[in-house]
């Protein structure tokens, strides 16, 4: 039996045709990324069980040496970048508030303000989209490169596990990096505060350093540290996942870079509320 | 039950991938033949017939949808499918085959002695100064010692599948692979490579297995040659036979079959493969999908 022509149908019909269209793509999405997150379990869960194997082997210049390559690539090289986005974000936090803070004689406040945004919140956030750009990208780039070029494909036809040697020294320099990273932003993004403080609103430094301190807890610091690291698992989980599933040549390679970036501040995002709600509920 | 000659026992194997609405299409469809010990086995075809897939399906980098494909190496008691293997297991059959891919795919960030010592470090416990000379001696084999020290960026098409083919054997395989050895070379560097198929086959008495639509370099290292056409196996013979059938006059021929493959063996513009159109029926499934 032959289709009906779409002029020939009627208009309820149509209708019918185009809901059921919208639910099965809908319905196609979900699976996909249902998916997509079970994809990233396993890789994730394959990646942690493949730690210990690559860490205490001696044998492979893929395994202990190229956890240090990528600690350089992934952490060392992105200080800089880090280091200009953080006092930035400090210098914006300190203007932006002073005016507010300024209307309730509280302008030294800025301090605590600066202190907790940067700490609990902007610098391990912002580290990490830093990162998905500077390194995500990267890391997915080259190992999409690996696949198109067949070096994964001949990595297993010689029994080894392109996890252990591709995906866990990256994993592991990420989450190390973004975590030491994270240190640096706190401590920057806060000079940022007091260097705008200093010289535009003439709060002196010791004042600014004992306001700070008083604002913040240890807790603050190290639940920043935590995410930073959890964000670090998230960036290289995605980047690594992007870059095995390339295809159709540099076309693709440079698909997976673009998507590695979109989906790892999509994901830092909704991690970072899951963080925020646990923090606030159990009142870290 | 397994011929003792008979190194790799293909059955009924097929392999499907979805298609855009996810319905099964059938790239192999019942594939059956056997790979003798010792024996060079070119698998040719046009363009999207399965021949890579078949190759994929073989090295078990594809899983099978149906059929089997019995390995038996030297050291195994009994024919084992590596359809049903956990993949522990089908890394132990694969210490036991090479594989030279199309691009020679050495890894990037490695030397050429590193990349063929990594196969060395990875699965044998030998001491670093004799990995080092067991390099040495794979290099020279592939007349890649000049050029132990470069990096795989720095090397030439022909270079890097030698170096390729190094790697290959770093671990004395029984079976080799071979994906498109002759692609992308020209004529001298494509006998040289051809060369050293032979070479590996006679002197080290390894089983071979081609894949190639490069004809010239087909009959060179050939002992048998199996033709697919749409994932099916349309003739598996001799190289003699087939040499019999690209030297016979197409108008003497009897079956669409033979005439078929006097085409593609001889590379004629006309005939059963090329419609009225110009395209070939390769073109036209590659077109439809």
């Amino acid at each position: 039996m032959t289709e009906p022509s779409a002029s020939g149908r009627s208009l309820a019909a149509r209708g019918v045709i185009a809901v059921g269209r919208f639910v099965d793509g809908r319905v196609r999405g979900l699976r996909s990324f249902v998916a997509a997150f079970g994809a990233l379990a396993e890789l994730l869960g394959q990646t942690l069980r493949g730690c210990g194997p690559a860490l205490l082997r001696k044998k492979s210049r893929l395994g202990r040496e190229s956890l240090l390559d990528q600690m350089v690539r992934v952490g060392v090289r992105s200080i800089g970048i880090v280091v200009l986005v953080q006092i930035f974000i400090g210098i914006i936090i300190a203007l932006q508030m002073a005016p507010t803070l300024q209307q309730y004689g509280q302008l030294e406040r800025v301090a605590d303000v600066v202190g907790i945004a940067v700490v609990r919140e902007l610098g391990p956030l912002i580290t990490a989209i830093v990162l998905s750009g500077f390194a995500g990208a990267s890391i997915a780039a080259e190992i999409g490169s690996m696949v198109e070029g067949e070096e994964i494909k001949a990595l297993r036809a010689h029994a080894m596990n392109p996890v252990r040697f591709l995906v866990v020294p990256r994993f592991l320099a990420t989450v190390v990096m973004l975590t030491g990273l994270c240190v640096i932003a706190d401590i920057v993004g806060v000079l940022g505060g007091m260097i705008t403080a200093v010289l535009v609103l003439d709060i002196g430094a010791p004042v600014y350093i004992e306001f700070t301190r008083q604002a913040l807890k240890f807790s603050d610091f190290y639940g920043g540290l935590v995410k930073a690291a959890v964000f670090g698992l998230t960036i290289s989980m995605i980047a690594c996942h992007e870059g095995f599933n390339v295809s159709g040549g540099a076309e693709g390679v440079g698909r997976a870079t673009t998507s590695t970036v979109v989906k790892s501040i999509v994901a830092l995002i909704a991690v970072d509320v899951v963080f925020t709600i646990i923090f606030y509920v159990f009142k870290i | 039950m397994m011929d003792p000659d008979v190194v790799i026992s293909i059955r009924d194997l097929v392999k499907t991938f979805p298609d855009r609405e996810g319905r099964d299409v059938k790239v192999l469809d019942g594939v059956s033949f056997d790979i003798r010990r010792g024996e060079t086995l070119v698998i040719m075809g046009g363009s999207g017939c399965g021949k890579s897939t078949l190759l994929n399906c073989l090295i078990g980098e594809y899983r099978i949808n149906g059929g089997s494909t019995l390995y038996r190496t030297s050291d195994m008691d009994a024919p084992v499918d590596i359809a049903g293997l956990t993949d522990a297991d089908l890394d132990r059959v694969r210490l036991r085959f090479g594989i030279l891919f199309q691009s020679g795919a050495l890894f990037n960030s490695l030397s050429v002695a590193e990349n063929v010592a990594l196969p060395l470090r990875e699965h044998t416990s030998v001491d670093p100064s004799v990995i080092d000379i067991i390099v040495t001696l794979k290099l020279q084999q592939v007349k890649m010692l000049p050029h132990r020290d470069k990096m795989p960026s720095q090397l030439s098409g022909g270079q890097k599948k030698r170096a390729g083919l190094a790697r290959a054997t770093a671990l004395d395989p029984e079976i080799l692979f071979y994906d498109e050895p002759s692609a992308g070379l020209d004529p001298v560097t494509s006998a040289a490579i051809d060369e050293l198929m032979i070479d590996f086959s006679r002197k080290l008495s390894v089983t071979s297995i081609v894949v190639t639509h490069e004809m010239d370099s087909a009959f060179r290292i050939a002992d048998r040659m199996v033709m697919l056409e749409k994932g099916r196996v349309l003739r598996i013979g001799t190289r003699q036979e087939f040499e019999s059938l690209r030297d016979a006059d197409p108008a003497t021929l009897s079956t669409d079959e033979d005439r078929l493959l006097n085409q593609f063996l001889n590379g004629a513009s006309s005939g059963p493969l090329t419609d009225r159109d110009g395209l070939s029926m390769f073109e036209k499934l590659l077109i439809e999908g």
